[in-house]
């Protein structure tokens, strides 16, 4: 033997041991506690010793030297520590790289089913955060808010001009005020005339919402005067789209149909205001007549106020209320039950946009879960088969503490790689996603992966690895399995089997919820694009062509127009019908609704809007039923013979017939309506104009040469409908020829054809079905790749059994028959409890259902059906695969 | 003929090179003799004159990697009971671990002969 150093040392020291004091006690406990920074495996091997070496170290010291050791052992300790814990997740990672690239298929498959989860709830995130959670690009955007009229049967109607006006000088509660209105231009540069979306606004909108011009300046005052010089600004987008982001735009001039704009400025490329689409602004240039008396029932202004600081949203509430009131004691007719409603301008966004995006992250929370369940199952799989590898470590002296950080290194690895190829999953689906963002919004039109977005990925790949990792971990960190060294040992006791079935169980019941809900939202889908819609969509092209006032202000100069271009259009080959409105049903504009009194109706004589005393204007030249083949029930069409000097005829919906004489023949009756007495002269059926998914009111179609010279030139017909018998969308560059050549000057715009404008009206509604379809897709595969793998891993742990059971005379049907009894035990005990909760998350979807109910039978027999032939298929392939094993072999593998 | 297990030694010292200096250093107080922890230190400080004083967390944490590396192995053999203390735990170089030894060994004569040739002369100071 070698003679060991230092022999004197050990009886030094044991006399010094003997002189410890309290105080040395003291320094000890210390470095007790700075070792527990090391990873628990370097500390049983090493602490000891080193807890000897500073004990020496420290004896030696005193004085200044005392704490001159400690300054020196602190910064040695977390070094070190730090460095022990890479070095030993330099040695897990390798040792994982080389286990996983043993096992490439496994390694795959867990990395697809994380990157699945994953993708999934970043992606659904992406978007949801971009709607709901994101605060505003507005400074200080929680005081903002959005004021509006309240009346019987609207919550939310525009403001007329002069309450605006008295509200905001009545009110204290609000330090600014804005208001601002839709408007379009036509631009004139040389081409192709086209038309814009830009807003009107007030001057002081822009301070309201605190957000000044990129370059040049805002509207002042004296830019918002009735009679100021035309001045405009630009949208960054439209700056940079149309003028390249010349920064010498300030001072050009635009040319907007007639009259020249001068810019001013560009707002910042953030600021979109009231929404995505809109390229410019203009000022209101609103005089005394806006705001005259006779206007206080024209609502059709919108109105954003910022909070005074200390105002909470329930004081301006409040006192907007006594304002409101103050108003109606003042205008007892035009202000009549006409409340004021104050609204967070970031809770604006509808309730159906808020439940389709919650729906969105629960469904993807659903996949995320089911992916973590799968790849804990899987993970566990693999533990079970790796008992014999992690005995040996243990035996050779692994603690548990190395095993379980070698264990959670792997799962977080194979998180990590399905997390990368998940955030890129999400990045590709985002664009399809932002169909669900509402174009209504003060925001840019599509969302885009951000840090946030990361982070909240990075999270979900920590957690999803955490999570799938724990199973394993919980299944191999007991004691040293050394049953595990044994030849021969089967994996799989009942313990085992019991979570990894309950894993099973979990992803089924997730995947039955998807399945039930994106059934249900299918459903829902084919209800209303299968609701009538009161006209016929196929074969129709649509267009508008926008008539410039006041050229156009005379009606005899528009029918000269609507004549000319309407004797064309029928000429075309193919052509049946074809026909003006003021506006097209389910296309943007969806309002224009007018008070009626009827003679002898107890709402009839006062001008007050009432839930029941209103009807839709229009406008129609003869030929736009035909056109539209809006069924005429009774009477006739608007004929050319209702000519400015006859009697003012109406063709009416039937509910609006219904409404007024219910027990009378409606033909021949008068009502007062648009400041006429109008004759009903034929009743037509109802067009949901409001779109599939709303009640619409009742319509009234009035002739569109029967109206005053200059007035209501808002309503005059633009929008024209074309039937034909062949390809709708062919026949648009002969119509766009023949309103060419009729006025060179006119802008044609939404040029679609009807069938595009039905499906536009349920586009949120068919991603969502789409997106909600995926997950479920992915969720039910997922849970079907579960089940296959739980079973298939059963039947081979009792191949043994199998044999002995088709040795004593067992056929292989008992074999199946006991497999699908057992695939069919998770398939039950999965579908009762998902049953359930879908049901549960049907009656909170039940606003998006459009009637469907939540215990909808097509959809709850097809999720059942799926589950059940999920089960069986995933029963049946293990199970003929235990059968071709010969009873002699499954003997002989013992 | 190259023996193939040699050259795979041989590749497994070039991968270890150059040492860390503390590895260096405890490879040499091991040379002679198995030590415990506490005597490296002081052999190193010895050898040294004083001047490289390993702290327990540099000393443990090579030791650790060299053990993996299996530059060392933890002998069993322990001194005369009265001469031992039980929890110190004795290293010994491998035959492995001597060979690398000798490489860096190699390696930094060789690094001082090409410091000569470019004239750097060590051992008198400058100036």
């Amino acid at each position: 033997m070698k003679k060991p150093a230092c022999k004197a040392e050990g009886r030094r020291q044991k006399a010094e041991t003997e002189a410890i004091s309290a105080f040395s006690l003291l320094h000890s406990s210390f470095y007790d506690l700075l070792l527990r920074l090391y990873p628990a495996s370097f500390r049983n091997e090493y602490g000891g010793e080193m807890r000897a070496v500073f004990a020496r170290e420290r004896r030696r010291a005193s004085g200044l030297a005392v704490p001159a050791l400690w300054i020196r052992t602190i910064p040695d300790v977390v070094v070190n520590s730090a460095g022990a814990h890479f070095d030993i997740l330099a040695q897990d990672l390798s040792y994982t790289a080389r286990m996983l690239s043993r096992a490439p298929a496994f390694a795959a498959t867990a990395v697809l089913i994380a990157a699945l989860g994953i993708g999934a709830t970043t992606a659904a995130f992406t978007v949801t955060d971009f709607v709901l959670f994101r605060p505003l690009p507005f400074p200080e955007p929680g005081r903002l808010v959005k004021l509006w009229e309240r009346t019987p049967g609207y919550s939310r109607m525009e403001l007329s001009a002069p309450n605006y006006r008295d509200w905001r000088a009545a009110s204290q509660s609000f330090l600014s005020m804005g208001m601002y209105h839709d408007t379009e231009a036509t631009l004139i540069d040389g081409g192709e005339p086209r038309r814009l979306s830009g807003a009107a606004v007030s001057a002081d909108l822009f301070p309201t919402l605190g957000v000044g011009p990129h370059v040049g300046r805002g509207f002042t005052a004296d830019d918002d005067r009735r009679g100021a010089a035309p001045t405009v600004v630009l949208s960054y987008r439209f700056w940079q789209s149309e003028f390249g982001g010349d920064p010498a735009i300030v001072g050009r001039s635009l040319r907007f149909g007639d009259t020249p704009h001068t810019v001013i400025g560009v707002m910042p490329r953030e600021f979109h205001f009231p929404a995505s689409d809109v390229l410019f602004w203009t000022p209101t240039w609103f005089g005394e007549e806006d705001y005259a008396d006779t206007q206080r029932t024209n609502n059709w202004l919108e109105a954003v106020g910022r909070l005074r600081p200390g105002v909470t949203l329930e004081q301006a509430r409040a006192e907007m209320n006594v304002v409101a009131a103050q108003s109606e004691a003042r205008y007892p007719i035009e202000n009549k039950d006409t409340g004021a409603s104050v609204v967070a301008l970031g809770a604006e966004i509808s309730d159906r946009s808020r439940m389709l995006l919650v729906t969105l992250l629960a469904a993807a929370a659903c996949v995320l879960l089911i992916a973590c369940a799968n790849l804990a199952n899987l993970l566990l799989a693999r533990a079970l088969g790796r008992r014999r590898e992690l005995a040996v470590r243990t035996a050779i002296g692994a603690g548990r503490e190395r095993i379980v950080r070698q264990l959670m290194t792997e799962s977080l690895a194979l998180a990590g790689a399905g997390g990368a190829l998940g955030v890129g999953l999400a990045i590709a689906a985002v664009p399809m996603l932002s169909q669900l963002v509402p174009q209504t919004l003060p925001l840019a039109a599509a969302p885009t992966v951000d840090v946030r977005v990361m982070l909240v990925a990075v999270g979900l790949t920590v957690l999803t690895g955490l999570v799938f990792g724990v199973a394993p971990v919980l299944r191999s960190g007991g004691a040293p399995d050394l049953a595990g060294l044994r030849e021969g040992t089967r994996a799989g006791g009942g313990q085992k089997e019991r979570l990894r079935s309950a894993l099973v169980v979990a992803e089924i019941v997730a995947s039955v919820v998807l399945l039930v809900a994106a059934g249900l939202l299918m459903r829902a889908l084919l209800t209303v694009q299968g609701t009538n819609p009161g006209f016929t969509a196929d074969g129709v092209l649509t267009l508008r062509t926008e008539l410039p006032m006041p050229q156009y202000a005379e009606v005899a100069r528009r029918e000269a127009f609507y004549a000319r271009v309407l004797a064309d259009i029928r000429a075309l080959p193919g052509v049946t019908a074809a026909g003006y409105t003021s506006f097209l049903p389910i296309s943007s504009f969806r309002g224009g609704i007018w008070t009626v009194a009827v003679p002898g109706d107890p709402t009839g004589a006062s001008d007050v809007r009432r839930e029941n005393n209103v009807a839709a204007i229009r406008f129609v030249t003869p030929g736009y039923f035909q056109a539209m083949a809006i069924p005429l029930k009774r009477g006739r069409d608007i004929s050319e013979g209702d000519t400015p000097t006859r009697q003012a005829a109406a063709v009416v919906s039937e509910s609006f017939a219904r409404r007024y004489w219910p027990d009378a023949d409606p033909l021949g009756q008068h009502f007062t309506f648009a400041f006429a007495d109008r004759v009903v002269v034929g009743v037509v059926g109802d067009v949901m104009f409001r779109g599939l998914e709303r009640v619409s009111e009742p319509q009234v179609y009035l002739s569109s040469q029967q109206v005053a010279d200059g007035a209501i030139t808002f309503y005059a017909p633009k929008a024209l409908a074309v039937r034909t018998t062949g390809d709708a969308a062919a026949l648009a560059p002969s119509i766009r020829g023949i309103i060419r050549s009729a006025d060179p000057a006119l802008p044609i715009t939404e040029l679609r054809t009807l069938a595009e404008m039905v499906t536009r009206d349920t586009a949120s509604r068919a991603v969502q079905v789409r997106v909600l379809g995926a997950f479920a897709a992915i969720a039910f595969v997922l849970a079907a790749v579960g089940i296959h793998g739980l079973l298939s891993f059963a039947v081979s742990q009792r191949t043994q059994e199998i044999g002995v059971r088709v040795a004593l005379g067992a056929t292989p049907a008992d074999i199946l028959s006991m497999m699908l009894r057992r695939g069919m035990l998770l398939a039950v005990a999965g579908l009762v409890p998902g049953m359930v909760l879908a049901y549960v998350a049907g009656r909170s979807l039940e606003a998006l259902l459009a009637g469907v109910k939540p215990t909808d039978l097509w959809t709850m027999t097809a999720a059942v059906g799926l589950t059940l032939a999920m089960t069986i298929l995933g029963c049946v392939a293990p199970t003929l695969r235990a059968l071709r094993v010969d009873a002699i072999t499954a003997l002989k593998t013992e | 003929m190259d023996d193939p297990n040699r050259s795979t030694q041989a590749k497994e010292i070039d991968a270890l090179l150059p040492l860390p200096a503390a590895t260096f250093h405890i490879l040499l107080a091991l040379a002679d003799d198995d030590r415990h922890g506490y005597a490296i230190i002081q052999d190193v400080a010895a050898r040294t004159g004083g001047e490289l004083q390993m702290s327990a967390g540099t000393l443990y944490r090579s030791i650790h990697r060299m053990l993996e590396q299996g530059l060392l192995v933890e002998t069993s053999e322990r001194p005369a009971p009265d001469e031992d203390d039980e929890r110190r735990r004795y290293y010994r170089i491998t035959p492995f671990g001597t060979a690398v030894a000798s490489a860096e060994a190699r390696r930094l004569a060789q690094l001082l002969r090409m410091a000569r040739a470019a004239g750097f002369s060590p051992g008198r100071l400058a100036g």
